[in-house]
């Protein structure tokens, strides 16, 4: 019975809705004005480059603009991947990716499970807001630190490492390949694990805290409570935030890599598809080219989401 | 109250050490930078300054207020963030009002269009082609209207307002009030928290963000500070592998100067993270909740 009422509300409410969108729509044209402007900023600033991707099928020129530019099918992609630069621009994007993922992701739920076992609420308070801190930092700030603190001048690292008789001479971080993707890593990780660990902690504090009471009573150790109680507890959140780090696990990163990689000594262990992509587009205004380039990332990176989220929901947890 | 055995006691005490080693770690380079901005630059040059300033001078901040380009590039980021936080937030939360609304015709097409921006997008170059086409190359429009709306913001307005009780609305309506009316006089007075998280957001991106300026201005006196900054600390890289090639020289040269291009960069380093440093802390309580909001139901 009370299905049958809705379906001849909803019945109902269709005829009218025949009789007048036009009136409709100008009934709420208020709420629509509201809408308006949202909306053709999107489709501005976020569709025509969408469409404009389509370029990396063009051999795209200034001068005839994308409508007359003549169309090359898969010429640039082929560019790239017979380019010399193809090996060590994957390589650099995948190592540096995969460095990141394996260090970046488990390191704030460490964090946020060591803060929850903070008693004293004036000390968590003051490592917290310290390690937020650098998350509000511009890179080129934090670019300008690290580049102060490894300087061979006078550097505090340098300072640090003498002192302790570990090398004799200071050393020129910055000017040595081998040292590159560790400090790219650190760096990341020193910028982002304080301000990552928030929602980890959230989702700890929704923990129902009879758990650890029972727990405490069998007498289980805090070791094995966070095991057996906290992390199970946070899978969910865990499992959401591993889809969209793998997701995002071709974008080994820009501004980092573009403000610290900056020694022309360093272009080989540095350059990775982004920077490439700038490079080539901006600062070399091979257009199509560097758009196929960004192309070829975008398409393997929703591949990769896919992936990720078929696995997850396969577990039980899905993003979409 | 419940007795730690040892080996909770033992885990206890290293988490605390360990605790405090990050907070350390992620504190020191902040501090050291601040120190060196205090110390005068030649000193510095003779090495070790670490925890204090050895020999105090404010000589480093009177150059850095005295310089007309610098003071030019933070009045840039002054307008910018203002400007650009302020009409991003207007643009967005009124955007997010009409989507929250069950009536409004089309919400769904609406909202998969915003939704798609998410996932796809066309990437550094076509962007770069269509604000050229668009004629924002050196204008200072380039910071604000590609940013005024955005999906991710806009969600978060979007859960918030959904969530406000009907029944103010409604009540809203039958005083008089048109949706325009609710909105400005109603929902956004009530919107305080998210206001305020998604503003510092928004500020801090817009404060920080060196890379679209550097790619779209070329006229300098509409650079701002981070771009700036940017340029002096690469030019001071290369200045260190200058002086490597030929350190005697150099470092004679280096010694003579009370204010070096270090202490002076850090200096300047300084005073482009104060603002941001002096808010935050205050917004903290505020967005630990606007993340969470972001991240769970984003």
């Amino acid at each position: 019975m009370a299905q049958l009422s809705v379906e001849r509300e909803s019945e109902l409410k269709r005829r009218a809705a025949r009789g007048g969108v036009l009136r409709r729509f100008a009934k709420q044209l208020d709420i629509q004005m509201m809408v308006l402007p949202g909306i053709l900023l999107v489709l501005v600033f976020s569709y025509i480059p969408m469409y404009g991707v389509l370029m990396a099928f063009q051999d795209y020129s200034i001068f005839n603009g994308f409508l007359a530019s003549p169309w090359v099918g898969l010429k640039h992609f082929r560019m790239f991947f017979e380019s010399p630069e193809f090996y060590e621009v994957m390589r650099n994007t995948i190592v540096i990716s995969l460095l990141k993922f394996f260090v970046g992701f488990p390191a704030p739920i460490l964090l946020a499970l060591m803060l929850n076992e903070v008693r004293n609420m004036a000390f968590k308070r003051i490592v917290q807001t310290v390690s937020y801190l650098p998350h509000f930092l511009s890179w080129v700030i934090v670019a300008g630190l690290v580049m102060s603190l490894l300087s061979v001048d006078n550097g505090s690292v340098n300072i640090l490492m003498q002192k302790l008789n570990f090398i004799e001479e200071p050393i020129n971080f910055l000017s040595i390949p081998n040292y590159f993707w560790t400090i790219l890593v650190t760096t990341g990780l020193w910028k982002e694990i304080g301000f990552a660990s928030i929602v980890y902690l959230a989702a700890i504090a929704g923990v129902d805290p009879s758990l650890y009471e029972a727990a405490d009573m069998d007498g289980a150790s805090k070791f094995k409570q966070i095991f057996l109680i906290t992390l199970p507890s946070i899978t969910p959140v865990v499992i959401i935030f591993m889809i969209l780090a793998i997701g995002n696990l071709l974008s080994a990163g820009f501004d980092d890599i573009l403000l610290l990689g900056v020694n022309p000594v360093l272009r080989d262990v540095a350059d990775v598809i982004d920077t490439y992509v700038y490079r080539v587009g901006i600062q070399s205004s091979r257009f199509s080219y560097a758009t196929a380039v960004g192309l070829f990332k975008a398409v393997i990176s929703v591949g990769l989401l896919t992936m990720a989220n078929y696995v997850a929901r396969r577990s039980g947890h899905s993003l979409w | 109250m419940i007795r730690l055995g040892f080996g909770d006691r033992l885990m206890v005490i290293t988490i605390y050490i360990l605790l405090s080693i990050l907070a350390f770690t992620t504190f020191y380079p902040f501090w050291n930078a601040a120190v060196i901005s205090l110390n005068v630059g030649s000193d510095t040059a003779m090495g070790g300054v670490t925890f204090w300033p050895r020999a105090f001078t404010l000589e480093n901040y009177a150059i850095v207020f005295n310089d007309a380009r610098l003071l030019n590039g933070f009045w840039i980021s002054i307008l910018r963030t203002v400007v650009g936080t302020v009409g991003s937030i207007i643009v967005t939360a009124i955007f997010a009002y009409g989507l929250s609304r069950n009536d409004l015709m089309g919400r769904k097409f609406y909202m998969i269009l915003c939704i798609v921006t998410m996932y796809f997008s066309g990437g550094l170059i076509p962007s770069f082609l269509l604000i050229r086409e668009l004629g924002m190359m050196n204008s200072f429009w380039v910071f604000i209207i590609p940013s005024l709306v955005s999906v991710w913001n806009m969600i978060i307005f979007r859960t918030f307002f959904k969530e406000l009780p009907a029944g103010l609305e409604e009540s809203a309506k039958i005083d008089g009030c048109g949706n325009w009316g609710t909105l400005f006089r109603i929902v956004l007075p009530l919107s305080g928290p998210v206001i305020a998280t998604l503003g510092l957001f928004t500020a801090v991106y817009h404060w920080n963000d060196w890379f679209l300026p550097s790619i779209y201005i070329s006229n300098e006196h509409l650079l701002p500070i981070q771009t700036m900054l940017k340029q002096i600390l690469n030019s001071n890289i290369v200045s260190e592998q200058v002086s490597q090639l030929d350190s005697a020289a150099q470092g004679q040269l280096a010694k003579m100067q009370t204010v070096t291009s270090k202490s002076l960069s850090m200096a300047t380093m300084m005073v482009a993270t104060l603002p941001i440093i002096m808010v935050y802390p205050f917004v903290q309580k505020y967005f630990v909740k606007g993340v969470l909001v972001g991240s769970l139901k984003g």
